[in-house]
């Protein structure tokens, strides 16, 4: 990392945030110390809810809709004091000396105007450069953040650029007006590991260039180990501890630290497959496609044994939930059945019958829109109870308390709860429950844990091991998590491109050779080292990143024909 | 200079002056520019004009206070958490709106004079029944003009269930000369036929807004199921409603209705068959819209999944989600309705003489409003003050419902 001058450029003293909630003002953040030098990069990291990007906003002044910087707290940037500015001194502040990354570039851009208008708006409006200048320095921008076709991307809409660019453009935006502090707020976490790598290095580069300080918020510890020279730790509003990355990663202080750290270590046994036996859900030379739309499977087979978890993995686009719904009935494929216990399934699943229907049980990445928020949890939970196996009253309730119980959940105090009481993790714990009251013998478990913090995720995933041993349960686990798939697969389907490119078990699949696709999705995800970025891009090359790097798979390798016959 | 004036302005300048002093700026600059408008109007019509001010400030005083005094009713039977006791009873629950229910059917059968208590007491059961400490969290954002729009439709509601015991003369009773002038025996004057104004606008309370409520339920009735369905099917069924709301939308709904009415016969049963007819296709868009974005949700795929049939994903997965808008829709629908209503009793066509009705009875009466007399407006502003009202509710229901319940 580049050398930093040690002046200091942000201050935050005590700085105190409260919430409107339920008719009172609830402290969010309750008294964090934050100093950022010129040129340093910190990393805010912590569960959700945990405040990083309330102080991220606080950092420019800012407080978001039914929150208030308390009176008392300080935030000085450059010399200016940000709590007291009025509202036209800090709005001339934002965009040109302090900029924003927000997590979703897709939402963040304004799908109406060209991507280079857009990146010009704040350097006209503070009038530092004139248009043609502006453009040619985004350009500019744009070839140093290793964008394809630097001088014409610009041009282009916010739809027509994928989504790793579309959060590399951004990026390039905020530096329009060489701000002194970029805040990052989740900046690659919507990404692939694939295309996170291309942002994370592209985003190292360009504020190492401009010396540019940055708060960098994610909850990712491997990829703030890359990106932060200070990590800040924070729980519920607090600071947990401060130090360098390297101290941080080998050295943690606290407890909680050391349990963040400690997430990545639960790993179930494999198990294999049993001999001789039927497989539970065959599915046999698959093609799928939407209406009208291109086909979006191609020639999918692969078996799922009772008992065991089969990891579907791959990019986004790569056809992994499609083959979920071909699974569940959703859609039926234009080619090819699937096999439940060896007879056919019915393609649709308003042709199956009521048996065929418990067996196959779903549960969501979402558990927001997977719960209706109008209904009781004793009626999400109950009604797949009462549905299938006819229970009432007060066989009902048992029922529903034996399945609450399982998940981990106390009975009486969630039974007449709202999904909307319920934090991120309760909430999955009643989307698994759902599916259990069916009583199935297979599960799609569709990116279930990835909308969730490392803390809780495991949870999850310990929860449903143990739900698997107790009751024999088949799970089909789409993620694009390998960390998740060498905890609980047993095995493993890499998916590109609607077409599975290899499969076998999990310990097989993480021991080389690899296919060429399979090798670059593992080499890709991040690791604790602070130097595994820039050991990476050494090996592959600062070009042969992301997208690039998928492309560049040769389809004559004769590993790919292989593992595709 | 009377003693009057001299109150007046010390009034205003007192509040001008305190309101400067505890840093109030809206009341501040409300009373000084009150205080300013006022030396002109002083100067311009003398004494009268101020007086005139100050009777308009304490009318709206008066208004707020009701409304503040009502919204603090409601919000403390709310907090008792009466609402509780009837929910965790089923029994009684059913008990006390089936009770009702059947004192109605038989009092209308047999002729017992309960039907209005009946009506009353099942109306008090609903609202008892949600009357619990999340409405009393909701009742609190109620802006005072929401609580003011709930007070003019609760005493309407009043005016409307207890009419014959509220009127002092019969509906269509000839108690005096045609166009008489108010007296202590007539409250607002009499009719074009000598009958009391303020007794047929008590009984036009139960007929006008009787009806209109009945249409718009229809419509809704009508509407919001084939909505429903639409949206949970899909596919030819969702084409073909669509096709027909735009059919019947694209015809101009008076002449639509003049047309049925004049086919059918002016009867109550065609109007709100005709009214229902023309207002469903709004529903059915809303519906249909709202919907829509409830049906791509994961609980209803889930839903779908396990094999729950189309009644079973309206009832329990869609409906409960969409509730908040419809509401909103159905006041607003309401007002729609009741003018509709009202303009056919204008043109002849609604409800039939001697019912009383208030469309009908600006129409009857509209010969002296070139006497300068105000009669044929009193049943106008009483239209106006309800739509004005339920208006104010609906704002209020819109504004929790599109999310923007904190600033």
């Amino acid at each position: 990392m580049a050398s930093k001058k040690k002046e200091v450029l942000l201050k935050i003293a005590d700085l105190k945030i409260e919430g409107y909630s339920d008719e009172t003002w609830v402290p969010i953040i309750k008294g964090v110390d934050l100093t950022l030098h010129r040129g340093e990069v910190m990393g805010l990291i912590g569960e959700s809810g945990a405040g990083k990007s309330t102080i991220g906003a606080a950092a420019m002044g800012y407080a978001r809709d039914g929150t208030r910087i308390v009176e008392g707290s300080k935030i000085e940037f450059d010399g200016m004091e940000l709590t007291t500015a009025s509202e036209s001194e800090k709005r001339a502040l934002r965009g040109s000396r302090i900029a924003y990354v927000a997590q979703s570039a897709a939402a963040s851009f304004n799908p109406a105007h060209k991507i280079i208008d857009q990146h010009t708006e704040a350097p006209l409006h503070y009038r530092i450069q004139k248009r043609m200048e502006a453009q040619e320095d985004a350009m500019d921008l744009y070839e140093r953040l290793r964008l394809p076709n630097p001088k014409e991307i610009g041009f282009r809409y916010p739809h027509q650029v994928s989504g790793g660019q579309l959060q590399r453009a951004m990026t390039a935006m905020a530096m329009s007006c060489r701000p002194d502090l970029i805040i990052f707020d989740e900046p690659t976490t919507a990404l692939d590991v694939t295309t996170q790598i291309e942002v994370l290095a592209a985003i190292r580069d360009i504020v190492d260039q401009f010396n540019t300080a940055a708060l960098y918020i994610t909850h990712d510890l491997a990829v703030v180990a890359q990106m932060a020279d200070t990590i800040k730790v924070l729980l519920k509003g607090n600071e947990v501890e401060e130090a360098s990355t390297e101290e941080m990663l080998n050295n943690p202080k606290e407890d909680y630290t050391k349990s963040l750290w400690a997430v990545r270590s639960f790993e179930s046994p494999q198990r294999h497959r049993p001999k001789d036996a039927t497989p539970l859900i065959s599915v046999k030379n698959v093609d799928a496609a939407y209406t009208g739309g291109p086909k979006i499977l191609d020639d999918v087979s692969f078996d799922i044994y009772e008992g065991m978890t089969v990891a579907v993995v791959g990019e986004s686009g790569s056809g992994k939930s499609t083959t979920a719904r071909v699974i569940t009935g959703l859609l039926p494929p234009s080619k090819g059945e699937v096999l439940f216990r060896g007879d056919p399934f019915p393609p649709d699943y308003r042709s199956r019958t009521k048996d065929q229907l418990r067996q196959c049980q779903m549960i969501y990445q979402m558990a927001d829109t997977a719960l209706n928020p109008k209904v009781k949890i004793s009626e999400i939970i109950g009604r797949p109870a009462q549905f299938y196996s006819g229970l009432k009253g007060a066989d009902l309730k048992n029922r529903v308390d034996e399945i609450l119980d399982l998940i981990e959940l106390d009975p009486s105090k969630f039974y007449n709860r709202y999904p909307s009481e319920l934090s991120g993790g309760q909430k999955q714990r009643i989307g698994i429950a759902r599916a259990l009251a069916a009583e199935p013998t297979f599960i799609v478990c569709d990116e279930v844990t990835s909308a969730l913090d490392q803390l809780v995720a495991e949870g999850i995933l310990r929860l449903l091991d143990r739900l698997q041993n107790e009751l024999n349960l088949a799970y089909m686990f789409i993620t694009h998590d390998l960390a998740t798939v060498r905890s609980i697969a047993d095995e493993v389907i890499v998916m590109q491109q609607g077409r599975v490119v290899e499969q076998g078990p999990k310990d097989d699949m993480f021991t080389p050779p690899h296919h060429p696709y399979t090798d670059l999705l593992l080499s890709s995800v991040p690791e604790m080292d602070p130097n595994w970025l820039t050991t990476l891009l050494e090996e592959r090359g600062v070009d042969n990143v992301g997208d690039a790097a998928a492309a560049k798979i040769d389809p004559n390798d004769p590993k790919v024909q292989g593992t595709n016959a | 200079m009377s003693l009057f004036v001299i109150g007046y302005y010390t009034l205003l300048l007192a509040v001008s002056c305190l309101a400067a002093y505890f840093n109030k700026k809206t009341v501040f600059l409300l009373a000084f520019s009150l205080t300013l408008v006022s030396f002109v109007l002083g100067i311009v019509g003398g004494p009268g004009a101020l007086r005139a001010v100050a009777i308009c400030a304490g009318l709206l005083l008066l208004t707020g206070m009701v409304s503040y005094a009502f919204r603090e009713f409601l919000i403390q039977m709310a907090e008792s958490n009466i609402g509780l006791s009837f929910t965790n009873n089923p029994p009684v629950l059913y008990g006390c709106i089936i009770i009702p229910i059947v004192l109605i059917v038989l009092s209308r059968l047999l002729e017992w004079p309960i039907t209005e208590f009946a009506l009353a007491a099942l109306i008090l059961v609903i609202i008892l029944i949600g009357m619990n400490s999340e409405t009393a969290k909701e009742l609190r954002t109620a802006p005072m003009t929401a609580a003011f729009g709930m007070f003019v439709i609760f005493t309407y509601a009043i005016a409307g269930i207890f009419a014959p015991y509220i009127a002092p003369h019969g509906e269509a009773a000839v108690i005096s000369s045609a166009f008489a002038p108010a007296d202590e025996s007539m409250l607002l004057g009499a009719d074009q036929l000598g009958r009391d104004m303020f007794s047929r606008i008590v009984y036009g309370a139960r007929n006008s807004v009787g009806l209109a409520l009945t249409a718009t339920v229809a419509a809704f009735v009508l509407g919001a199921g084939a909505g429903l369905l639409a949206a949970t099917k899909g596919g030819w069924f969702d084409q073909l409603m669509g096709r027909i709301a735009d059919v019947i939308m694209s015809i101009p709904s008076l002449i639509f209705a003049l047309l049925m009415l004049s086919i059918f016969g002016p009867s109550t049963f065609v109007i709100i068959c005709a009214v229902a007819i023309i207002y469903a296709p709004r529903v059915f868009r809303l519906t249909r819209a709202v919907a829509g974005n409830v049906v791509v949700m994961d609980y209803i795929e889930a839903a779908k999944l396990r094999g729950e049939g189309t009644g079973y994903l309206i009832r329990r997965e869609i409906l409960p989600n969409s509730t908040a808008p419809l509401i909103a829709e159905f006041g607003l629908e309401f007002c729609f309705v009741f003018l509709l209503v009202a303009g056919l009793s204008f043109l002849g066509l609604g409800i039939q003489p001697p019912t009383a009705d208030w469309g009908s009875m600006v129409r009857e009466n509209a010969t002296l409003i070139s006497f300068g007399d105000i009669t044929p407006l009193i049943p106008a502003a009483a239209i106006a003050l309800l739509t004005v009202a339920v208006n104010f509710v609906v704002d209020w229901m819109l504004f929790r419902s599109s999310g923007l319940k904190e600033q």
